[in-house]
């Protein structure tokens, strides 16, 4: 099965990080995509810009709406994903253990629905 | 969605086992041969029409044919070819499901003969008591599931309506599905939490069973005894320590189910109870138990607990009950696993053993640092120690108070009682 793995953090808290800090933790995020892509484990997975450049885009009787946001009003801000193949829940929450930013923040799992064949 | 429940006996009779035998078979059986269906076929309702369907079979061909040399593999392999079958003939109308009947039918047919089919329920459990879950599904499917308690027996246990127990397992099933939750027994490391919330959902069952969270009936001895029989179960598949505390637990807390209650449905305290209706068999074997988990010295809290309940157990009265070996097994319950609660119990022990004064600090610590302050129990028992005090007015507003924050009824009219003691004049404590 599919499941989508959101990392979420504190922004403020990772921007006050050091450099050294910053490195080491871009580091060991890397090796943990290597070892998901050696296992056959890793389908997709990227880091996002900070929140600060984020838009939100609406739809509403036609007329679009493009506003900056959505604001850090939340305590911590979507910061990345990870998309990955498991054989079932427990597994792929094993996996999410070892995604780096779980041990600052906090990263919700879902599973994939299948939109039905055409 | 109607329950699939046993088989309508036909009129066959022959050489073969009398309906009876089937339904004693049924009884017996069905939750294993359900639990390794589901494993087969991958999903909780299609191994619930299997399961439903092969017993129809069996009621129509055992009589006449006779008693297969192995029931239960003739009930899982009449099962999954039922459910293939029905597939095929559902394909016509849903193409995918042709797709999944073929992939069933090529999983290869001895496997499930080859493996410990017992490993099968342990799966279930695990599946059913899943923390993706939540709580009042865990409980409910696994009553439903392992304990093949009906959706209309669960309800009545827990007093809420069918259709929202029904509810709950439905959308339990539909999570296990949707989310992936395995169907297996968790790896060595994930072990040992994943068996801490099966006990939790064993010891719920059980308590709901023992002392209601609500409604005028005080126990409702029926789920007892399913917690009971799935500790059990679950001691045979998986020899655990702690498993070994809880069913002893269980069965030392039920062995005074007779002299827990009077024959008028009222609450008799532990100090009051008449010990030759204690249960001994319970007794013994929880006693046992307890000195097997204490052996192992991989024991937990429902150990150490099981521990203290041993002690009153096998105390010829109150009096003679041994309050400095309780008092420091709760000083242990503190330390594996410290709770407000147990600093109650323990202060009630600590009364028993150097008096009431002693007792009432305890408690009054307990309020000062704000804890259990709505616990009708706290109010109750600080009650006790200020009217053997003869601090009375404190005692009457204590049991007020406890009176107001009390649920059950047999609890209140006990609190009532006392309370009315204390106004028509002191008796004798």
């Amino acid at each position: 099965m599919k499941y989508l793995c959101l990392v979420y953090y504190d922004e403020q808290r990772v921007d006050s990080m050091t450099d050294e800090q910053w490195a080491a933790l871009v580091e060991q995020c890397i090796t943990n995509s290597e070892r998901l892509k050696q296992s056959g484990q890793f389908i997709a997975g990227e880091p996002l810009q900070s929140v600060r450049t984020a838009k939100t885009v609406r739809v509403r009787d036609g007329a679009v709406s493009v506003v900056d946001g959505p604001f850090a009003e939340t305590r911590e801000q979507l910061a990345g994903f990870y998309l990955i193949e498991a054989q079932d829940l427990d597994e792929a929450l094993h996996l999410t253990a070892k995604i780096p930013p779980a041990q600052l923040g906090s990263i919700e799992v879902r599973p994939l629905r299948q939109l039905p064949d055409r | 969605m109607p329950e699939r429940g046993r088989p309508t006996p036909t009129d066959h009779v022959g050489n073969g086992p009398t309906l009876a035998e089937i339904d004693i078979l049924y009884r017996t059986q069905s939750r294993r041969v359900l639990a390794t269906l589901i494993r087969l076929l991958g999903n909780f309702e299609l191994a619930e029409e299997a399961l439903h369907d092969a017993f129809i079979a069996a009621v129509q061909q055992w009589p006449r044919d006779g008693l297969p040399s192995n029931p239960r593999a003739w009930l899982v392999s009449a099962g999954r070819f039922k459910a293939i079958d029905g597939l095929r003939r559902r394909a016509r109308f849903d193409a995918s499901l042709s797709l999944l009947a073929d992939q069933l039918d090529s999983h290869e047919e001895p496997e499930w003969e080859r493996e410990d089919l017992e490993d099968d329920r342990l799966r279930l459990i695990f599946t059913c008591c899943h923390p993706a879950l939540p709580a009042d599904a865990q409980v409910a499917l696994t009553l439903r599931e392992v304990c093949d308690l009906k959706t209309e027996e669960i309800a009545r246990a827990f007093l809420v309506s069918p259709s929202t127990i029904a509810q709950r397992i439905v959308r339990a099933k539909q999570k296990i599905r949707d989310a992936g939750i395995p169907y297996r027994v968790p790896t060595r490391e994930e072990l040992p939490a994943r068996l801490d919330n099966v006990l939790r959902v064993i010891y719920l069952v059980f308590n709901e069973g023992y002392s209601a969270s609500s409604g005028s009936k005080l126990t409702r001895a029926d789920l007892s005894a399913e917690a009971i029989r799935l500790g059990r179960l679950l001691l045979e598949l998986l020899p655990d320590p702690e498993l070994m505390g809880l069913l002893a637990l269980m069965l030392l807390h039920d062995s005074r189910r007779a002299a827990h209650t009077d024959e008028a449905g009222e609450l008799v305290r532990l100090d009051e109870q008449d010990r030759s209706r204690w249960n001994q068999a319970q007794i013994v074997e929880g006693a046992a138990l307890v000195e097997r988990a204490l052996a192992s010295r991989r024991f937990g809290p429902y150990t150490v607990q099981a521990a203290i309940v041993a002690v009153h157990a096998e105390a010829a009265s109150s009096a003679e009950t041994d309050w400095a070996e309780i008092v420091g097994l709760y000083d242990l319950l503190l330390r594996i696993s410290p709770s407000p609660v147990i600093e109650l119990n323990r202060a009630v022990a600590l009364a028993m053993r150097d008096g009431a004064t002693v007792g009432l600090a305890a408690i009054d610590r307990l309020l000062d640092r704000g804890e259990l302050r709505d616990y009708h129990l706290l109010h109750a028992a600080r009650a006790d120690f200020c009217r053997q005090l003869g601090r009375l007015d404190e005692a009457r507003e204590a049991y007020r108070t406890a009176l107001a924050l009390a649920q059950l009824e047999p609890e209140k009219r006990f609190l009532q009682q006392r309370l009315n003691e204390l106004n028509t004049g002191p008796r004798e404590a």
